[in-house]
């Protein structure tokens, strides 16, 4: 089977001169998703997760190694053959965004038509099965100006679903959702995942999150991937506190039997 | 409703208006022609000679069409620039874009460019020079690793605006005045009867700007989402940003070229029809196009009766209604954007 995406070795640098960053963002990094696969990728700040984004969407092309979707090199597909197969929900959309909820998924639609003025019917009718998927249908003639934080996240995951992609990639899809949301999200993720075959990347802070979503999970590291396996094997302690640099305690989910993992807080002498 | 409807009703509508002030703006005038006499010869049942043929098909149509294609063509340009950098007080006259095109537009007439059709092009070319020159000064003061701040873009429009102005003063000061007649009044912005010949050009190359904006409408739409949320929705951010540039430009050049830097049409008309109709480009666009038109033609229409025999420059009557809005859009939009 293919796979849905791949990264062969791939390095990225950005140019010199762009303020203080370290050269490398990401070093000879080799990764597969399989179709209907969970992958998650954690790591502390600047390990390089939201650069993987930005190349598998090809905002950024890599400096060394190639990028494989769904079997074609990505350097040979245009940019909407990409979002038919790929769709990045972002954290949140820009300040002073004036478009409407419905609007906004059927932004979704784009990529598969680039040329059409407006969207057709059909288009109309999947925006709207996205929204009724996470929700928000309710919410269609609002401005995004006007919703709540987790609100706003839930719409801009319709768009994504909207644009009917086999690989969904997820940036922080949590942050900004109190605890009820987050479950609906979790649930919701794991049916896409179920019914759909929908693959998943999921890039979190949040290592019980990722824990409990994920089949795999890649640890990166100053743009290295450090480890990967499924999640009891890479959440240990051992690894953590040298990755991350504090203390850790691995448990188990007392529900799920997943692997959790808290701070070990230092006392403040 | 589906889109394409309410785009066609909101069109109809909105073309209706324009015919509307467009007949009323061939009754009105300094000559006094009887409306009768007028309408026979819209008609064409007039007179074949005469003054109120000379008047009102010569004069009047003329200076009308002027009016109309400059209007919308800088509320077109004023979307454009108002997408492209996803500020609401983008406008060709306050980014600078303006003051370029004039620039471009002397610096040609200095070289020898009259009233000829050919010359017409060149000029028309000249100006887009200049909009081009003084759109990538403005972009490169600007920009910065974070994008283009919503203040300081309007400071180095401005600031490239003074400048502009400033080297046209200079090419005045040694120029021999009496070759460059009338370009004091050109410089307020004054629509003047354009020749057929020179308005079929304004017209077409009105058309090609128009096109490069109204084509790429939807992608337009998406770079609401940043150029980064753009992109992953399979959006050319940086050919889409170019092309858009280009068209705006081409219309801000062109209008200068032929009736002069007018300001503020291209902030008082989108902004009323975004208050109006929302942000949608695809709607936005046309409904500029239209009701620019019909702006402005209606502003000349005043600028050339509320004083006659003598006239306004119509430049002045947009600047008197556009300084309000822009302070208001200052208030209120741009303190939201940036907190």
């Amino acid at each position: 089977m293919t796979a849905l995406a791949e990264f062969r070795s791939v390095s990225f640098a950005y140019p010199r001169g762009t303020g203080g960053r370290p050269p490398f963002e990401l070093r000879e990094l080799s990764l597969t998703l399989e179709p209907g696969e969970v992958l998650g990728l954690i790591g502390p700040n600047a390990a390089g997760k939201t650069t993987v984004i930005r190349l598998l969407s090809r905002v950024l092309q890599p400096s060394s190694g190639t990028i494989v979707i769904d079997g074609q090199p990505a350097s040979g597909l245009d940019r909407a053959a990409v979002a038919r197969r790929i769709a990045v929900v972002p954290q949140d959309v820009p300040q002073g965004f004036p478009y409407t909820v419905e609007q906004l998924v059927l932004m979704g639609r784009f990529p598969h038509a680039p040329a059409r003025f407006f969207e057709s019917r059909a288009d109309l009718l999947i925006a709207r099965e996205a929204m009724a998927l996470t929700d928000v249908e309710a919410l269609a003639a609002e401005p995004l100006e006007r919703l709540s934080g987790g609100e706003r996240q839930r719409v801009v995951l319709a768009r994504a679903l909207a644009q009917q992609p086999r690989l969904l990639v997820l940036d922080e899809p949590t942050a900004h959702l109190d605890l009820r949301y987050q479950a609906e999200c979790v649930a919701l993720l794991r049916r896409l995942h179920r019914d759909e075959g929908l693959g998943i990347l999921l890039i979190s802070h949040d290592l019980n999150l990722a824990a409990e979503v994920s089949d795999r999970l890649l640890l990166l590291a100053g743009g290295r991937a450090v480890t990967s396996g499924p999640p009891h094997e890479v959440l240990q302690a051992p690894v953590l506190e040298a990755v991350y640099g504090c203390r850790v305690a691995v448990d188990k989910h007392s529900a799920t039997g997943r692997p959790t993992v808290s701070v070990v807080w230092p006392e403040g002498r | 409703m589906t889109s394409r409807a309410r785009l066609a009703w909101i069109c109809g509508g909105l073309a209706a208006v324009l015919i509307a002030v467009a007949l009323g703006s061939l009754l009105v005038g300094a000559a006094p022609v009887p409306p009768r006499a007028v309408l026979d010869l819209i008609a064409g049942r007039g007179p074949s000679g005469g003054t109120d043929r000379a008047v009102v098909l010569s004069i009047r149509l003329p200076r009308i069409a002027a009016a109309v294609l400059a209007g919308g063509a800088l509320a077109v340009a004023g979307a454009g620039f108002q997408a492209l950098t996803r500020n609401p007080l983008a406008e060709p006259s306050i980014l600078g874009v303006s003051g370029g095109a004039a620039f471009g537009v002397v610096v040609a007439q200095v070289s020898g460019l009259g009233q000829g059709v050919v010359d017409a092009l060149g000029l028309a070319a000249f100006g887009f020079a200049g909009a081009v020159a003084a759109g990538l000064a403005v972009y490169l003061i600007a920009s910065s690793g974070a994008g283009l701040p919503v203040h300081t873009l309007l400071l180095a429009g401005v600031i490239v605006g003074i400048f502009f102005s400033a080297s046209i003063t200079v090419l005045i000061s040694i120029v021999d005045a009496n070759r460059l007649g009338g370009v004091i009044y050109w410089l307020l912005g004054s629509v003047a009867p354009i020749p057929p010949g020179q308005l079929v050009i304004f017209t077409l190359v009105t058309a090609v700007g128009v096109w490069l904006v109204l084509g790429q409408a939807r992608a337009l739409n998406l770079l609401a989402l940043g150029e980064e949320g753009a992109t992953e929705l399979g959006v050319d951010a940086l050919g889409l940003k170019r092309r858009i540039f280009m068209g705006a430009a081409l219309l801000t050049g062109t209008v200068v070229a032929f009736v002069g830097p007018i300001g503020f049409v291209g902030l008082i008309v989108p902004q009323a029809f975004r208050m109006l109709l929302g942000p949608d480009n695809r709607v936005l666009v046309p409904a500029a196009l239209l009701g620019g038109g019909a702006f402005l033609l209606a502003a000349d229409t005043l600028a050339r009766t509320v004083v006659a025999p003598a006239e306004l420059s119509v430049g002045v009557l947009t600047s008197f209604c556009g300084a309000p809005v822009f302070i208001w859009l200052l208030r209120s939009r741009v303190a939201r954007v940036e907190p």
